[in-house]
């Protein structure tokens, strides 16, 4: 205690070189401890896009492309789920709920996926929450259209705005369902999921746009329906390109998924959204890992600076020593309190990262949240902060036994006076 | 064993390593509470016997008794400690360190010995660190809280004698701790430790250049005269 204390006189002597010292270490362990924390939050956000569903069902694929389509909106079916086998799952006793989902137009770079009323009712992501309404509500009339809040924001979309929606997914589109045109009756607030992202229509919408196409093809302008005959036409959908299955009981989810990876009319695939997540969550986890290795070799690097500057003070510092050494110190006690002031730089550059860190998360929550859909809530440490911290704090401990040795083996050839 | 005497010099031989034999001591006693100056020219060899009393270095030959104990007998790590619990040092330049007010500064010895601290017999340390400064003429009470630098090096070199003598040590050693002192000062503070050494019969090895001040103690040994370097 009374070493810690000498310890602690002696860097404040040397003020400015320590807390050089106590801000690099802070620094690394600042970016240490918010890498760490973006990426529990990113998981967490990314775990909880989609919550409450018990499977996703499609045609037969891998289990990580049906996810990415149906949940993420990325890439393309191959094949699509029939009408009929939809509606017969859908009935099942055994089935709360379904969302369909019909991929396959875009608009402005933003994917339209036709739905019904039930995707406002039983669609959930980060641990329940359900979708609202920033603005109107859910489409109603055929042609009507609700946008997600990145694309409200971004074409600066309002209640009442008219769209066009455009064939394929290509990033840029030569073909505009010009002649149909949507308006947005509903923006949904921010969510911080792909849902953000999308546009919504109803199932029925999608098969009024591809009502007078043909093979791929739009039909010539004379052949075209305008929107009044359209609306006079049977509109029920062919296929869907997947569903989110919700079922009355938890217990049947298995044997559901089982009835439907056999069902014999068509091959389908259903899958556990949760099990796919964490699968695919470790495919792209790895860049993170990488993310998490770099910043502890910048704390390495922090107490490798550390180090450097206590050894390079060694040599100004002989007489200190051998001042202490005269007045009864001996060869260890000038080893401890070296070592004890490396704890100390160490303690100091961790707390002040601590707090840099949550200073950091408090002033960038919003940005994280809004823009990149990462919710990163202000907690206290958790286990593995904690083990990080002290972690950091050990290998302080031993770093600073290299100048406390060198420290030893000076005073011991010293002696008690220096002639300086 | 009480009646040891506080430094016996029996045989001693010390040259530095490749240097030709600097010391060749047949034999020097100081006794219990003897105050002893010990004059001779610079590089006489002066500063080399103190680090062998203080079992800094080791003799090639011979014997160093300080206090009945043999100092050649013990592992450098009970050197250590026996030092610290027996002997105090002042020494030419004061060695204070310069981010510890006046009273830690005094009172650092007690922080590593414990035989230091037991000799306090109850009293508070910083109590007894305020009578020494006081008994060596450091009266202004607003100077002990102050870092050191602030000090005149009069003051300084009472603050580092203070800090040799907290703990009441058998054995003071002093080397040439006067030569930064003008001549008033010298002759005032070296009557103030001579008292406060007389008062609790701490014995005293003074080592000088300076033989003008040699008779404000028992005796005077030159080093030419017991030292016979071949």
């Amino acid at each position: 205690m009374w070493l810690l204390r000498l310890a602690f006189n002696s860097l404040r002597n040397r003020l400015s070189t320590a807390l050089l010292t106590v801000s690099t270490i802070a620094l690394s362990v600042a970016l240490l401890l918010g890498v760490h924390m973006v990426r529990n939050a990113a998981r967490e956000s990314f775990e909880n896009t989609l919550s409450g569903t018990d499977l996703i069902v499609g045609a037969r694929t891998g289990p990580i492309d049906l996810l990415l389509l149906s949940v993420f909106r990325l890439g393309n079916a191959d094949a699509n789920v029939s009408w009929k086998s939809y509606q017969k799952i859908a009935h099942h006793p055994d089935v709360a709920w379904t969302i369909p989902i019909s991929l396959g137009d875009m608009h402005r770079g933003f994917r339209v996926l036709g739905t019904n009323g039930d995707y406002f009712l039983h669609y959930r992501f980060n641990a329940g929450r359900p979708l609202t309404f920033e603005r109107g509500g859910p489409f109603r009339d055929l042609f009507d259209a609700v946008v997600g809040a990145d694309v409200a924001r971004t074409m600066h979309y309002e209640i009442g705005t008219q769209i066009t929606l455009s064939h394929g997914t290509g990033e840029v589109s030569f073909v505009d369902h010009a002649d149909k045109p949507f308006h947005i009756v509903g923006i949904l607030a921010p969510t911080g999921t792909p849902v953000d992202r999308t546009v919504h229509v109803s199932l029925e919408a999608i098969s009024a746009m591809h009502a007078d196409w043909q093979g791929g093809t739009q039909a010539p302008k004379k052949f075209r329906l305008t929107p009044d005959e359209v609306r006079a036409r049977d509109l029920t959908p062919d296929s869907v390109t997947a569903f989110l299955v919700g079922m009355r009981s938890k217990v049947m989810t298995f044997t559901m998924q089982r009835a439907i990876n056999s069902y014999r009319e068509e091959p389908l695939l259903a899958i556990l959204p949760g099990v796919t997540l964490t699968e695919l969550w470790n495919l792209v986890g790895v860049a993170d890992t990488a993310l998490i290795i770099v910043s502890a070799f910048v704390v390495a690097a922090g107490l490798l600076g550390m180090m450097t500057s206590i050894l390079a003070g060694l040599n100004e510092r002989r007489r200190e020593m051998a001042i202490l050494r005269s007045v009864g110190a001996r060869a260890h006690h000038v080893f401890s309190l070296l070592v004890a002031e490396s704890g100390l730089l160490a303690l100091a550059g961790t707390l002040g990262g601590v707090c840099l860190c949550y200073g950091l998360v408090v002033a960038t929550q919003t940005f994280l949240g809004t823009r990149l859909g990462i919710d990163i809530a202000i907690r206290p440490l958790g286990f593995e902060d904690i083990a990080i911290l002290i972690a950091v704090l050990a290998s302080a401990l031993v770093a600073g036994m290299i100048p406390a040795f060198r420290a030893y083996r000076n005073t011991l050839s010293d002696g008690l006076q220096l002639r300086t | 064993m009480a009646e040891a005497p506080a430094i016996e010099l029996d045989h001693l031989r010390f040259a530095w390593p490749g240097g030709r034999n600097l010391l060749h001591v047949d034999r020097l006693v100081l006794k219990r509470g003897e105050r002893v100056f010990l004059s001779g020219p610079s590089g006489s060899g002066k500063s080399t016997l103190l680090g062998l009393v203080g079992g800094v270095l080791r003799p090639q030959s011979g014997n160093v008794r300080v206090l009945g104990t043999s100092l050649g007998s013990l592992p450098a790590r009970r050197v250590d400690r026996f030092r610290g619990d027996h002997i105090g040092f002042v020494f030419q330049s004061f060695n204070l360190l310069p981010y510890l007010s006046v009273t830690a500064n005094v009172m650092l010895p007690l922080q590593f010995s414990k035989v230091r601290r037991e000799r306090l017999a109850g009293a508070h340390p910083k109590e007894e660190a305020l009578r020494l400064v006081h008994a060596l003429g450091l009266a202004d009470p607003d100077i002990l809280e102050r870092p050191v630098h602030q000090l005149s090096i009069g003051q300084q070199q009472r603050v580092a004698a203070a800090r040799a003598l907290i703990g009441r040590p058998e054995l003071l050693i002093a080397d040439e701790p006067t030569s930064s002192l003008d001549a008033d000062t010298r002759g005032d503070f070296l009557r103030l430790l001579m008292t406060e050494c007389a008062q609790f019969g701490t014995s005293v090895l003074f080592v000088s250049h300076d033989r003008a001040l040699s008779d404000r103690f028992d005796r005077s040994v030159g080093l030419s005269e017991i030292n016979r370097p071949e």
